[in-house]
C-alpha cells in the first residue's frame, strides 16, 4: 500500500480547534480488534491518535483507520481539517483531535506516504502539535475505550 | 418552491435537484460547497454538460494523465476536482449522479471508501435490474467487463459525497486526449479506452435512466424535489471551492515535463 503526501508549509500557521469527545479511561495494551491498538496514546472517535510528547502533541490516523485506505497509489493533501488521505478514489478528511498550533509536519510522508499504512503510529505520524489546552487530552479514549469502539463500529 | 413526494413518508429526507446541461465546472463547485456547508443530504442528477471538458482528480498531474499538446491546441478545459479517483472527459454524453449525505444517513454504513461504494451498488442494482449485466467491478459500474460508469468520493469528518459520471455516450475523438493511465483496474487488462468502456445508450435510454434512478433513490428515502435556485446554505458558512480550472500555464509546463521525460 502506498500513500502520496502533500506537505504544505502553512500548516505551520494553523490553529486547530478540538474535535474530540469525552472517555476517561486507564490506559492499558489490547489488540483484540484486528487493527493494532497501542499502550500510552489517546483516541478519537474519528480515528486520530495522540501522543503527548513534552511540550507538543503528536497527532496521526490509526491502524484501524488506515485498513480501510487500503488501496494502492494513496495521496495526503490539506482540506478543511489539518489534511486529507487519498485512496483510489477517495479523500478522506483527517481531523485534528487537539487544539493547537501545527509545528511540524512530517514531510517523509511526500516521498514515502506508504509509511501511513505501514508504520501509523511511528513513522507515519503526520503533525506535530503544540496543544493550547492540555486538558482535552484528558477527554480522549484510552486504549481500551478505543478497541471497543472499534469493534462496536465493525459490528455494523 | 419545494415539494415534498410522498413516496417514502417517514424514510429520511433527501433533497433531489434535477438538472440539465449545467457545465461541469459549475456543478462540482455546488457539490464541493453543500458537502462542506449544509447539513442536508443531497441527490443532485445533471443530465449531460455542454462543453466538453477534462476532469481530473485531486492528485491527477496532467503530465501523466492526458495528452497535453493536443489539450492545449483545441483549448480544451481541463478541471482537478475536489475528489479522488481518475480521470474522464465529460460532454453531452455524460450524465452525472451524485450522492451528499450525512454519515448517519444510512443505518449501518460506515463512512469509507468501500460501504460507500458497495451501498451505491445496491442502489444501481434496483435501476439496472434485467438490463445488460450490470455490477461493481473493483471501483466502476459494468456491463460484463466494460466500463460505463466512473466514481469518486470525499469524506469529511460528518458526511460524505459520492459522484459518479455515466457514460451514456462519448464522442470517439474524445478520448484521444486522456492516457491510459499507469494505475488501472486489474480487470481492465492493459485495455486501450475504445475496448475498456462501453456506452450505456446500448442499454437504456436517458430518460429511463434518470426516472429509475429517481424512483430507486425515492425507495431507499423521502424525496424532495428542490430548485438550484432555491438552495440555501448557512449565511455565516465561509467556503472557498477546491475545485479548479488549471491555467495554460500550468499545462505549458506540464508539457514541458513530459518533454524532458520522453526525452531523457
Amino acid at each position: 500500500m502506498a500513500l502520496r503526501m502533500w506537505a504544505s508549509s502553512t500548516a505551520k500557521a494553523h490553529k486547530l480547534s478540538c474535535a474530540s469527545k469525552s472517555h476517561l479511561s486507564s490506559a492499558f495494551s489490547l489488540s483484540r480488534c484486528f487493527s493494532t491498538v497501542l499502550d500510552g496514546l489517546k483516541y478519537a472517535s474519528s480515528h486520530e491518535w495522540v501522543k503527548h510528547d513534552g511540550p507538543v502533541a503528536i497527532i496521526g490516523i490509526t491502524d484501524h483507520a488506515q485498513r480501510f485506505q487500503n488501496e494502492s497509489g494513496t495521496s495526503v493533501s490539506k482540506g478543511g481539517s489539518f489534511g486529507a488521505v487519498e485512496s483510489v478514489k477517495a479523500t478522506s478528511d483527517v481531523n485534528s483531535p487537539i487544539s493547537g498550533e501545527v509545528v511540524e509536519v512530517n514531510t517523509k510522508l511526500t516521498e514515502t506516504p506508504g509509511l501511513i499504512n505501514s508504520s501509523p503510529y511511528d513513522d507515519g505520524w503526520m503533525i506535530k502539535v503544540k496543544p493550547s489546552s492540555p486538558s482535552e487530552l484528558g477527554s480522549l479514549m484510552g486504549p481500551k475505550e478505543y478497541t471497543k469502539f472499534c469493534e462496536e463500529e465493525e459490528v455494523h | 418552491m419545494t415539494k415534498i413526494q410522498a413516496q417514502n413518508v417517514g424514510s429520511p429526507l433527501m433533497n433531489l435537484i434535477k438538472l440539465r446541461g449545467v457545465p461541469i465546472l459549475q456543478q462540482l463547485h455546488l457539490e464541493e460547497k453543500l458537502l462542506r456547508t449544509s447539513s442536508d443530504n443531497w441527490c443532485i442528477i445533471n443530465d449531460g454538460t455542454d462543453d466538453p471538458t477534462v476532469v481530473m482528480g485531486i492528485s491527477g498531474k496532467p503530465a501523466e494523465l492526458i495528452e497535453i499538446e493536443p489539450v492545449l491546441q483545441d483549448h480544451m478545459p481541463v478541471i482537478k476536482r475536489f475528489t479522488g479517483g481518475g480521470t474522464v472527459i465529460v460532454d453531452q454524453g455524460t450524465i452525472f449522479v451524485t450522492f451528499i449525505c450525512n454519515k448517519d444517513l444510512i443505518p449501518g454504513l460506515q463512512p469509507y471508501p468501500r460501504p460507500i461504494m458497495n451501498w451505491s451498488s445496491i442502489l444501481y442494482n434496483e435501476v439496472f435490474r434485467g438490463i445488460g449485466k450490470f455490477s461493481l467491478r473493483e471501483n466502476d459500474y459494468v456491463f460484463g467487463d466494460h466500463k460505463f460508469g466512473g466514481n469518486a468520493q470525499s469524506i469529511t469528518k460528518n458526511r460524505w459525497i459520492h459522484h459518479t459520471s455515466f457514460l451514456w455516450d462519448y464522442d470517439i475523438k474524445n478520448m484521444a486526449y486522456l492516457k491510459v493511465p499507469k494505475r488501472a483496474p486489474e480487470y481492465r487488462l492493459a485495455r486501450g479506452h475504445l475496448d475498456f468502456i462501453c456506452c450505456m445508450k446500448d442499454y437504456i435510454s436517458r430518460s429511463d435512466f434518470i426516472d429509475g434512478t429517481t424512483k430507486a433513490v425515492g425507495s431507499h428515502f423521502s424525496l424532495n424535489s428542490t430548485q438550484l435556485a432555491s438552495i440555501e446554505v448557512p449565511s455565516n458558512a465561509e467556503f472557498t471551492p477546491s475545485t479548479r480550472l488549471l491555467s495554460k500555464q500550468e499545462l505549458e509546463a506540464a508539457a514541458l515535463s513530459q518533454t524532458d521525460e520522453s526525452s531523457a
